[in-house]
């Protein structure tokens, strides 16, 4: 390939820079988004390009090869049931993770290799940043996605014990030390141990940080492993004296920031109390306090409500991820809106396991996404709503976190569908939600269960308004 | 945390002399003025698409392929460019896959028209 001048280089890298915060920009709006990911593509088409023509590059064959085998890889990766997102994106987390560890290590070697007085302190430090935080966000991510996947051999339930954060803190912090010692003295007889060393104890960290974690904090955990995935990428940039990787990696860093902060807020808790809190933990202390009695209505029942109501609210939880219902819920709000209800959805922040989840399911469905409606916004219209219909979700309609100090949810900011004139929930099992939390909303009066299948449920009440439409 | 330690890792260098001359302030510059600027920019990005920002973002942050390529394609031993070309494996894995899924997940927010067709 011909030769490029450096500053050309330099040149496609900015422009790749520019095309990349368009793309994130163009993200503002749904109308505009898809000119996003052109923007993004073009982006990294001049990057590899112009990396690629590079004179240092010459084993050609070797990167066709890799590039195909990714291709191969992406492409089934990209075609998985949209209910498999969050899996799907803790995987990418760990291929991010894993890209910036490896390469790190490759660099250490090389460096070693070509003679110490290559790696200077901050090539060093930079490096052993790229590997802590590349490799702990590979087995993170592996286990987040495993847990997200139900995988069996994983533990799905929070697992604690006595000491844990002492022990997980331990970890870092001897981490952190090997690493001290490694940029003071990058080339020794025990230092490429020590290299191994930090390796082995990231990746250990990273399962170790996950195992405390329930499913109900998976979309804050996945927003936390998205943005250390870019700060990874960024310690790359450091380690390579790249630019153009620093700012990449600074934007996807940012955003995954942004998304836990989101995250935090929507369940009134702090980082540290999601990483070192291990919320899903089973309740133990209020049990037994007084008989509370589920009411049941038919499916017959609640249709009749839902025919003669004006507005509807209906709130998607992880049940209708879970059961695959979001096509029996778009016919129900097709019944209900020919016969003139108005319907919205209201969608709390982290329902479902990763952000946007439930947006994305019920765009899937062709509900028009002027219908989903933030928390936020409906919440003053819960009392003007006829029927509030609870499609799988749990704690993020307990009335509990307004007022009970001692659920662990307290002080969460929550769609208030204890407010509607009638609630009916659908629910799978009278087992307490993921965070094991009793759920005030369906002891209270006006509240009626729905037990079963989201999506059998939905669809029987689908079924019932058609014959009565007919 | 991680912050602290790649900022550790700037401030020593004054002292070093420096074999490879790398300009470490121009470096935290830019990443300064970009994480800002993703800030910015991200904090407008619409809730509705929250999901496929965050595969756009890993499509963005798999620019890790730029370190790949040069350590998999370099004239360097074996080994190395082994552990070079698993990452570009996993970054083009990333690249193919979270620009692909994006742009799946974006066709499908459609705003009703009055014809009913999608646009």
């Amino acid at each position: 390939m011909s030769r490029l001048p450096p500053e050309l280089v330099q040149l496609a890298y900015v422009a790749a820079t520019v095309l990349f915060v368009f793309s994130l920009h163009w993200m503002n709006d749904p109308k505009s988004a898809r000119r996003g990911v052109t923007a993004g593509v073009a982006a990294m088409l001049l990057a590899v390009l112009a990396t690629w023509v590079q004179p240092s590059v010459v084993h050609h064959s070797w990167i066709a090869v890799a590039v195909l085998a990714g291709f191969a890889a992406g492409i089934p990766l990209s075609r998985v049931p949209l209910t498999a997102v969050p899996q799907r994106t803790a995987v990418s987390h760990a291929f991010g993770g894993l890209a910036a560890g490896l390469v790190g290590t490759a660099k250490y070697f090389l460096w070693v290799g070509e003679g110490p007085a290559e790696l200077t302190r901050f090539r060093m430090g930079a490096i052993i940043a790229e590997i802590l935080l590349g490799f702990l966000t590979f087995t993170g991510s592996l286990m987040a996605a495993g847990k997200l996947q139900e995988l069996k051999w994983i533990p799905q339930r929070p697992v604690t014990y006595p000491g844990q954060n002492v022990v997980n803190l331990g970890l870092f912090v001897l981490a952190i030390v090997l690493g001290v010692l490694l940029v003071a003295h990058p080339v020794g007889a025990w230092s490429t141990l020590a290299f191994f060393g930090v390796i082995g104890l990231a990746l250990l960290f990273g399962v170790l940080l996950i195992l405390p974690i329930g499913g109900a904090d998976m979309p804050t955990v996945i927003s936390i492993l998205n943005a250390y995935a870019g700060l990874s990428a960024v310690a790359m940039g450091f380690v390579l004296d790249n630019k153009l990787l620093i700012t990449a990696g600074a934007l996807d860093g940012s955003s995954g920031l942004i998304l836990s902060i989101v995250m935090c807020r929507a369940m009134n808790r702090s980082f540290t109390n999601v990483l070192f809190g291990a919320f899903g933990q089973v309740q133990t202390a209020k049990t037994g306090t007084r008989e509370q009695v589920y009411k049941s209505e038919t499916v017959e029942g609640a249709a009749q409500m839902l025919e003669q109501a004006q507005f509807v609210v209906i709130i998607p939880g992880y049940g209708m991820a879970v059961a695959q219902a979001q096509h029996r819920v778009r016919e129900l709000y097709d019944q209900l809106t020919r016969r003139g209800v108005t319907v919205k959805f209201a969608i709390h922040p982290v329902a479902g396991r990763m952000p946007g989840h439930m947006n994305v399911l019920l765009a899937e469905a062709d509900v028009p996404y002027s219908h989903l409606v933030e928390m936020d916004e409906i919440n003053p219209d819960m009392p003007q709503c006829d029927v509030a219909l609870v499609i799988g979700a749990n704690d993020v309609v307990n009335p509990a976190a307004r007022h009970d100090k001692s659920t662990p949810i307290y002080g969460m900011p929550i769609i208030h569908a204890d407010k509607a004139k009638t609630v009916f929930a659908i629910k799978r099992s009278k087992s307490p939600g993921f965070a094991g939390i009793d759920n005030e909303l369906y002891f209270q009066d006006r509240t009626f269960m729905l037990f079963g299948d989201a999506k059998a449920v939905v669809g029987d009440l689908v079924k019932q308004l058609a014959a009565a439409a007919a | 945390m991680f912050l602290a330690v790649l900022l550790a890792s700037v401030v020593p260098p004054a002292s070093d002399a420096a074999p490879a001359q790398v300009d470490h302030v121009s470096l935290l510059f830019v990443l300064v003025l970009s994480t800002f600027i993703g800030i910015g920019v991200i904090a407008r990005v619409s809730r509705l698409l929250h999901t496929p920002l965050m595969s756009l973002t890993n499509a963005i942050s798999a620019i890790a392929v730029v370190g790949s390529i040069l350590v998999t394609g370099g004239d360097y031993p074996v080994t190395i460019r082994v552990l070079g070309a698993v990452a570009l494996f996993a970054s083009t894995t990333n690249i193919v896959s979270g620009f692909l899924i994006t742009d799946r997940m974006l066709r499908m927010f459609k705003q009703p028209t009055r014809d009913g067709t999608k646009r």
